[in-house]
């Protein structure tokens, strides 16, 4: 063997021990530690509802505990059940609770989804500025958005059809308006399925003849865009605004509350953010980012 | 001796690189094959001719993938006849018409539009082209097929005109020069000589114009209104393959119906392009041949 091919050699065993230890690197970041105190890094992941409260709680508890890091993720409250399930997140935002099938698949998985009610949100419904329209039932809107034959006129507005607008069935905030408001009917096939709340936001603030559901906190950002409506539990209650002291006293209807889902009790790092969370400064938080605080 | 090792390992790491594509293509076929499997097992192909695609449902959920097919069709459709004359009309006015300014002017922009994110042409649509649709239509929303074919179109243009520009750019000129010498028009020699004898690079740079639009997702999504109802009409909503899937994938409980149906979505899609490939395929080979 002469003296280039040695070298060649002795590169490529070098390499493949760089290759190897990177591998070695890889495997061990993937593999979790357990809970415990020295953990250093929690990660959220979930309900994009949740997205901007989780990362604000995150953003004011790290100001407070410099040595453990939060990183927050979004896509949906179920892909959050399911990180949580396969042990590749330490918490799990939802909008909604834990399915009945996903529980078992957690069990099956050894693992105990344990769920903690952090805030409390509100769902508004919001017309165009121009639409006369002021309060709705539960039962019309509803009907508003099972029905397809139903028009503005039959709720009090102008002889004109209603455009449906609702969010992505992906989202915890859909199933939730379906279960609360259209007592577990399907949507009708027409209703115009939006990728995010914004896009809902928008479109209500152009079209004069849509309606939709957008999170409380949403709806009062863009309240000079849009028109919230006021709901009535029934045809004798009386029509109530969503706001904070509203939804809070159970006053407003539809209302939901927020979860956090952790595997087991919370222990270490993962328990002094939990505290947190339901502290005063972290209630504040969520009085902050336009949700509801339960404590 | 020594360099022989070498170019053999040289080759042998060149073949890896080439037939990763292949390895890649067969892997992502037995993947979503396999979950589509599943779906063709429990509740059965039949699910998925039915006309309502209602997945979450506290009554019944249904799979029927039927509006979404005629969903995609419809906005591909829409946006092909829209970018096949602007593209092929503008790379003929480039390749041949343009002074040469003109040229290093529009060449650019055209370039740009290519460049500009998706996401940022969805929004575009939604806050400027949907108001107008409405509008001009006066519809009682502008959130329509119509509109995600325009968009689309908006994509598709920039790659029609850079590679049908390239085709009749490469006729050779002595064709043009033939036609001219027999008394032709410049417009004569245009549609009757330079564009028939480009006409296979043009198909082809339509063909992948129309790959782009099936494929591409979120400008849809965001300004289709993505209704599953079955319609052919340009001024309804539609929900489109790629933005079903887009959309409840992220939030699908892994290895439910629902799931798999999503495969299933991915499987029709998957077949739809390839589809397509192998009839730009028999296309090109045609016009070779004659």
């Amino acid at each position: 063997m002469n003296e280039k091919a040695k070298k060649t050699v002795k590169q490529i065993s070098i390499s493949a021990v760089t290759l190897a230890i990177a591998l070695m690197l890889i495997s061990g970041c993937s593999r979790r530690e357990d809970a415990g105190s020295e953990q250093r890094l929690i990660t959220i992941k979930g309900s994009d509802t949740m997205v901007h409260l989780a990362s604000s709680w995150a953003e004011t508890f790290m100001k407070q505990n410099p040595e453990i890091e939060v990183s927050v993720t979004g896509g949906g409250s179920g892909t959050g059940i399911a990180a949580l399930l396969n042990g590749t997140t330490d918490i799990c935002a939802a909008s909604r609770k834990i399915k009945n099938k996903e529980l078992q698949l957690a069990l099956q998985k050894n693992i105990h989804p344990h769920e903690i009610a952090v805030a409390k949100d509100g769902i508004a419904i919001v017309v165009h500025p121009d639409n006369p329209v002021k309060e709705l039932t539960l039962e019309q809107l509803s009907k508003i958005f099972t029905d397809k034959s139903l028009r503005w006129s039959d709720v009090g507005g102008a002889d004109e059809e209603i455009l449906v607008l609702s969010r992505e069935s992906s989202s915890g905030t859909y199933v939730f308006f379906q279960e609360m408001v259209l007592k577990k009917q399907d949507y009708m096939q027409d209703a115009k399925l939006m990728p995010a709340t914004s896009a809902i936001i928008q479109s209500v603030s152009t079209d004069k003849l849509a309606i939709g559901y957008v999170g409380l906190g949403y709806a009062l950002a863009a309240k000079d865009k849009v028109k919230i409506i006021a709901v009535k539990a029934d045809d004798n209650s009386p029509a109530v605004m969503p706001s904070d002291q509203t939804v809070k006293t159970g006053q407003y209807p539809i209302a939901r509350p927020l979860f956090l889902y952790l595997n087991g009790e919370p222990q270490g790092s993962v328990k002094t953010f939990m505290d947190f969370c339901l502290s005063e400064a972290g209630q504040k938080v969520v009085t902050d980012t336009g949700y509801v605080a339960v404590r | 001796m020594k360099t022989a090792w070498k170019e053999k390992a040289i080759k042998l790491m060149l073949f890896a690189t080439a037939s990763t594509s292949i390895l890649i293509v067969i892997g992502i076929f037995v993947f979503v094959g396999k979950e589509a499997g599943h779906f063709a097992l429990k509740p059965g192909l039949k699910e998925l001719f039915g006309s309502r695609w209602m997945p979450v449902s506290f009554q019944k959920e249904s799979f029927g993938l039927l509006p979404l097919i005629t969903g995609s069709l419809l906005v591909t459709a829409l946006a092909t006849m829209l970018t096949i004359p602007f593209g092929v009309g503008a790379a003929v006015y480039i390749s041949e018409l343009a002074r040469p300014t003109e040229r290093e002017i529009l060449k650019p922009f055209i370039e740009i539009l290519a460049g500009i994110p998706s996401v940022v042409i969805g929004f575009f649509g939604l806050v400027v082209l949907v108001p107008l649709i409405k509008s001009s239509f006066s519809l009682s929303t502008g959130l329509t097929a119509l509109a995600g074919a325009v968009l689309l179109a908006l994509m598709a243009i920039p790659t029609v005109v850079s590679i049908s520009e390239d085709a009749i750019r490469s006729v050779p000129a002595s064709y043009k020069a033939a036609s001219l010498a027999l008394g032709a028009s410049k417009m004569q020699t245009i549609w009757k000589v330079t564009v028939p004898a480009a006409l296979p690079g043009i198909v082809a740079a339509i063909m992948l114009g129309i790959g782009r639009v099936i494929g591409e997702t979120m400008a849809v999504m965001m300004v289709t209104g993505n209704a599953a109802i079955i319609t052919a009409s340009p001024f309804d909503s539609v929900r489109t393959m790629t933005a079903t899937i887009a959309a409840e994938m992220g939030e699908v409980a892994f290895g439910s119906i629902h799931y798999r149906a999503l495969f299933c979505v991915g499987i029709v899609l998957l077949l739809a392009t390839f589809g397509l490939n192998l009839i730009a395929q028999k296309f090109l080979e045609k016009y070779r041949m004659g």
